[in-house]
């Protein structure tokens, strides 16, 4: 499917506001979210830029599954770490693992599950456990701190990044994972704004927290 | 009437003589030599940045149109370059020459106006790329590179030394970054245009030393340009946002080089090409900030 102009122009915006995030945005903060954000957002901001040039072609990589599973690991470590004090090493653990975890599903063949008559259902369900879970603490930990007073109110709008980068993720998991949410048309034509609307809702929230 | 001949043909020529000075690469050329300047940060005057940009484009321009002129017989052999104006015969060749010695003299005359050593670095640019590169190594060795490198890293210390007002280990450290962001650039080049090359007869690292080879030096030179300009980050004091944006960006570029190193294909071999290029424009600017 061939890139709009528009879809590029969308993705440079993205680029932009993740590089804005990465250089500006995450000052000041402890050496752990600032390297989980940062981690986050450059993945985005490189992801963006390769995307700008190759086309969605770039999304045809096998690697693509792996990567996205940084964006919402490393978005949930960085806010668990800032704001829940005694859940840090839990919340380093499952990053350290989820992300363990989906590499390994996705290099190398699942051949013993395969004789059990499970053919590609473990890595698809480490797939969705990984990104659900991840999704889950970046839509519900901001929210619950706006809703609780915590933070200002701004910060919700960390929550709805985690929506939607909960939904893309899963959209373009599936996908490569050969069990597709939506068809593949639908998904690279809402990818390009779905990506700009999620880092706006970002940058705004960490902004206004 | 006579006037909007006159524009008319001032139109076609600018339009047949633009592709001579390869506008993209010379641009690219020139952001490294503000960059260069711009990333003394002390307090930019603006007549000398414009007077700077002048002579540098005079001079870049000038002997990529040299370069265009001694290469045309070759040019003309190879598919990518067979339209060029010099290799089709839409410019002859003395006028060709004419326009690259004008341009390359103004430039280097200019430099030398505004500070002798800054027209010396721009001077040895000029001199490395036509000289010692296009007419005496490109056709021998594949190593001839090497030497276009060293052309191409002069316009970012020419920058540097007109703003500090002396050859400093930062303004070092900035050329070695572009002389090791060009084999990224040029390698994934001759890996694209294999055949191109290997029917004009030019060596190239691939034709001699193997895909292999090539890809390796291609993931050394990204390694050692992106050390070479954080190092010169830290070294000129920029801020640590953008100093993790540069490491960011350094990482995308090592990511892609030991791709193509592990994982070869056409397409991570274009990628890589495209991506070096922005990679070095988007840290020329973050060096400039």
């Amino acid at each position: 499917m061939k890139m709009s102009h528009l879809d590029r122009i969308l993705l440079l915006a993205t680029g932009l506001l993740a590089a804005w995030q990465v250089a500006v945005g995450i000052d000041g903060l402890g050496t752990v979210p600032i390297t989980a954000y940062t981690i986050a957002f450059g993945v985005l901001l490189v992801a963006g830029l390769l995307m700008i040039i190759l086309g969605f072609e770039a999304l045809d990589s096998p690697i693509v599954v792996i990567i996205s599973t940084i964006i919402p690991l490393s978005l949930a470590l960085g806010l668990v770490w800032e704001h829940l004090e005694a859940w840090r090493s839990l919340a380093l653990g499952f990053a350290t693992l989820g992300f363990l975890a989906i590499l390994l599903t996705r290099s190398f063949p699942m051949q013993r599950e395969s004789r059990m008559q499970l053919p590609g259902k473990v890595p698809t369900i480490v797939l969705a456990s990984v990104h659900g879970i991840a999704g889950l603490t970046i839509f519900l930990l901001p929210t619950i701190l706006a809703a609780q007073g915590v933070t200002r109110p701004g910060f919700a709008l960390v929550g709805l990044g985690g929506a939607l980068i909960g939904l893309g993720g899963l959209l373009l998991s599936f996908l490569k994972a050969g069990k597709p949410i939506l068809p593949r048309e639908t998904i690279f034509r809402i990818l390009p704004a779905l990506l700009l609307l999620m880092t706006m809702a970002f940058v705004a929230g960490f902004a206004l927290a | 009437m006579v006037a909007q001949s006159k524009i008319q043909n001032l139109k076609s020529t600018i339009k047949l003589y633009s592709p001579l000075i390869k506008a993209t690469q010379t641009g690219l050329l020139l952001s490294t030599g503000i960059a260069g300047y711009m990333s003394a940060h002390s307090t930019p005057h603006l007549l000398v940045m414009l007077a700077m940009a002048g002579s540098l484009f005079l001079s870049i321009s000038g002997s990529t149109v040299l370069n265009m002129w001694w290469d045309r017989d070759i040019d003309s052999k190879m598919r990518r370059t067979q339209k060029r104006p010099t290799s089709s015969g839409a410019v002859s060749p003395q006028e060709t020459l004419r326009l690259g010695l004008i341009m390359s003299l103004l430039g280097v005359g200019w430099a030398l106006a505004i500070n002798p050593l800054y027209g010396l670095v721009v001077f040895a640019g000029l001199f490395f790329d036509v000289v010692v590169y296009s007419m005496w190594l490109k056709r021998r060795t594949c190593w001839g590179i090497l030497w276009g490198g060293i052309s191409g890293a002069m316009p970012i210390l020419a920058g540097r030394v007109l703003a500090v007002g002396q050859i400093e280990l930062i303004g070092l450290l900035l050329a070695a970054a572009v002389l090791f962001w060009i084999p990224t650039h040029t390698l994934t080049f001759s890996i694209k245009f294999f055949d191109d090359y290997q029917a004009a007869g030019i060596p190239t690292f691939p034709s001699t030393y193997g895909l292999e080879a090539t890809r390796a030096v291609i993931a050394l030179s990204s390694i050692i340009a992106a050390a070479s300009i954080g190092t010169a980050g830290v070294m000129i004091g920029v801020q640590a946002g953008i100093l993790r944006l540069m490491v960011v960006l350094s990482s995308g570029l090592l990511l892609l080089s030991f791709a193509t190193v592990f994982r070869p294909s056409e397409r991570i071999n274009f990628s890589l090409f495209k991506y070096a290029s922005l990679y070095m424009l988007i840290s020329m600017i973050l060096l400039s900030i």
